[in-house]
């Protein structure tokens, strides 16, 4: 069954849809990642242009990380004073990152920065995850692995503008919060993720947050720099297709508990390595597209009504 | 959506109009003028009628609303496929379509083609770039190939058929994609290779239901239909993990 999308102007099959949510929820649910890194890529595949595919995915992880952070909320794991300093960047960075946005879209370089940006970022994502896993899978198998430090203090903490988080038992700069706030909200504007993947480890290794805190605190960020990217997208770009993204949403939430519950029978390490492989195997077909000779190398664009 | 007449009664009315209608050597109308696009919409068939005078051949052109198109052209560079090169082209139809009772080459000669615009290579665009003419005919060569990949200049498949000598209709098709806006269809009757007479009417392609509505909002009102779009995901994420609160 076809459904017709609004502003991308096109029809896709409902199920492709549904199904394409669903299985980037399982993923998200049983990795515990946002899956937007997944799910542009994806769309993007199917024939979305890119440009729409970006926008409808930050407006999906509104409904998804907001589903993702009241859980956290529940169990109380969730730095509110930490999140708010992140905003103030985020919001920031998603208003730069609509602006680049658009000026890369006017010179009609907007799908190969999305394609580059993507291939850059799967491709170390991928292949610290990889190193990651394979290295516990080995530290396993040996008894009595040595154990990480849980909280380091590195020159980074000791920039100006000191701040006490008091739920985190941190007393560090606000710089850093506020300059990974930005970052997180530039990604998440011109490649339509939450940034999840790569605010994680940051908040865990660059901040020094403790573990539990970390995956509430981000999730309750990316809800709101989320939802001004979509705000500023639909403003600046008009390429926010609320359609696509509630048919992904239903899928996505579904697969997202689904995939909770699978996650927590599986072992950590082997999954990670899985992810780390899907991961790559996503970056390798953009560059594959990026590289090979295309059928036709014309393309246009209508730029007026 | 094809005709609410059966087209035999429609050609019957037609003709029965027609002793009254002689002096106009030329009529045509379409079953409808409106193409509803809906949710689930996969294309559809207009049944366009009419009748002539006399003997003679019908040309029918049916043109979408013009706009401007960036064509751009990709090159390796370092190994990477990107946009190079870039000509704008003013006064695109988005759509174009002829169909004709015989070959067109066989009705009018190709000047008579030129000066009225029939065929897409006789289609006046403008150039906004200044380029040599070599390159805008290789652009405007690859603009007509991708718009009928798109299947948005079709090759004439259907065919003006006349039943006896006066009376024809003629099937237009419109793809899935077809482009909103305000279509225009001229009708030519076409003797010894000279347009005796020609008919415009207006066709008009539009989103109706929910989905014009949504796309129409997301126009005007882009920052009210940001926000009801993050209120509604919001929503949707909230509704979904209510029945996992225990969880």
């Amino acid at each position: 069954m076809d459904i017709y999308l609004p502003i991308a102007a096109i029809s896709l099959d409902v199920f492709v849809l549904l199904g394409l949510g669903a299985i980037v929820g399982f993923l998200s649910g049983v990795f515990g990642v946002g899956g937007g890194f997944l799910l542009t890529p994806f769309l993007i595949f199917i024939g979305v242009p890119h440009a729409i595919a970006v926008a409808s995915s930050a407006n999906q992880l509104v409904g998804a990380s907001v589903s993702g952070a009241l859980a956290h909320w529940r169990r109380g794991n969730l730095d509110l004073q930490m999140a708010f300093v992140m905003l103030a960047g985020g919001f920031a960075g998603s208003a730069v990152g609509v602006w680049i946005f658009g000026v890369l879209r006017r010179i009609g370089q907007i799908d190969l920065a999305i394609s580059l940006a993507y291939v850059l970022l799967l491709g170390t994502l991928g292949t610290l995850m990889l190193v990651e896993s394979t290295r516990a899978i080995l530290r396993l198998r040996r008894p009595g692995g040595a154990r990480r430090k849980l909280h380091q203090h590195i020159w980074l903490h000791g920039l100006p503008l000191k701040m006490r988080f008091r739920r985190s038992k941190l007393y560090i700069s606000a710089l850093l919060p506020l300059g990974l706030g930005f970052f997180g909200g530039v990604l998440s504007a011109v490649l339509g993720v939450g940034g999840g993947f790569v605010m994680v480890p940051a908040m865990i290794y660059m901040l020094g947050m403790p573990t539990a805190m970390v995956p509430g605190t981000s999730l309750f960020q990316i809800i709101f720099v989320a939802a001004s990217v979509t705000v500023l997208q639909s403003i600046e770009n008009g390429t926010v297709d609320v359609v696509l993204a509630l048919v992904l949403l239903v899928g996505g939430v579904i697969g997202a508990q689904l995939g909770t519950r699978f996650g927590t029978k599986l072992r950590g390490e082997q999954l990670r390595a899985l992810l780390a492989l899907l991961v790559l195997a996503i970056a390798m077909k953009l560059v594959v597209d990026l590289t090979v000779r295309p059928d036709d190398p014309y393309a246009i664009e209508a730029v007026s009504e | 959506m094809t005709g609410r007449l059966p087209l035999p009664l429609l050609l019957l009315c037609l003709l029965l109009a027609a002793p009254a209608r002689a002096a106009e050597p030329l009529v045509a109308d379409l079953t409808s003028h409106l193409v509803a696009i809906t949710t689930g919409f996969t294309g559809t068939n207009v049944v366009l009628f009419g009748a002539t005078d006399g003997q003679g051949d019908v040309v029918v052109v049916v043109r979408g609303p013009d706009h401007d198109v960036v064509v751009r052209r990709k090159s390796r560079v370092g190994g990477i496929w990107m946009n190079k090169r870039q000509i704008t082209f003013q006064g695109v139809p988005s759509y174009y379509e002829i169909q004709s009772s015989k070959p067109l080459d066989d009705i009018m000669p190709p000047a008579v083609q030129a000066f009225h615009q029939i065929g897409i290579a006789n289609l006046r665009m403008g150039v906004v770039e200044k380029r040599s003419p070599e390159d805008i005919a290789e652009f405007r060569a690859a603009l007509v190939r991708q718009q009928q990949r798109e299947s948005l200049y079709p090759p004439a498949v259907g065919r003006v058929s006349f039943l006896g000598d006066r009376l024809f209709h003629a099937t237009l098709n419109f793809p899935a994609n077809v482009p909103t806006g305000t279509y225009r269809l001229e009708v030519y009757l076409v003797r010894n290779g000279q347009v005796v007479s020609g008919q415009t009417s207006p066709l008009v392609v539009s989103q109706v239901g929910i989905d014009a509505e949504v796309n129409d909002f997301a126009n005007r009102r882009a920052l009210l239909y940001g926000l009801i779009a993050v209120i509604g995901a919001a929503m949707a994420g909230w509704l979904a993990s209510l029945p996992f609160r225990n969880a």
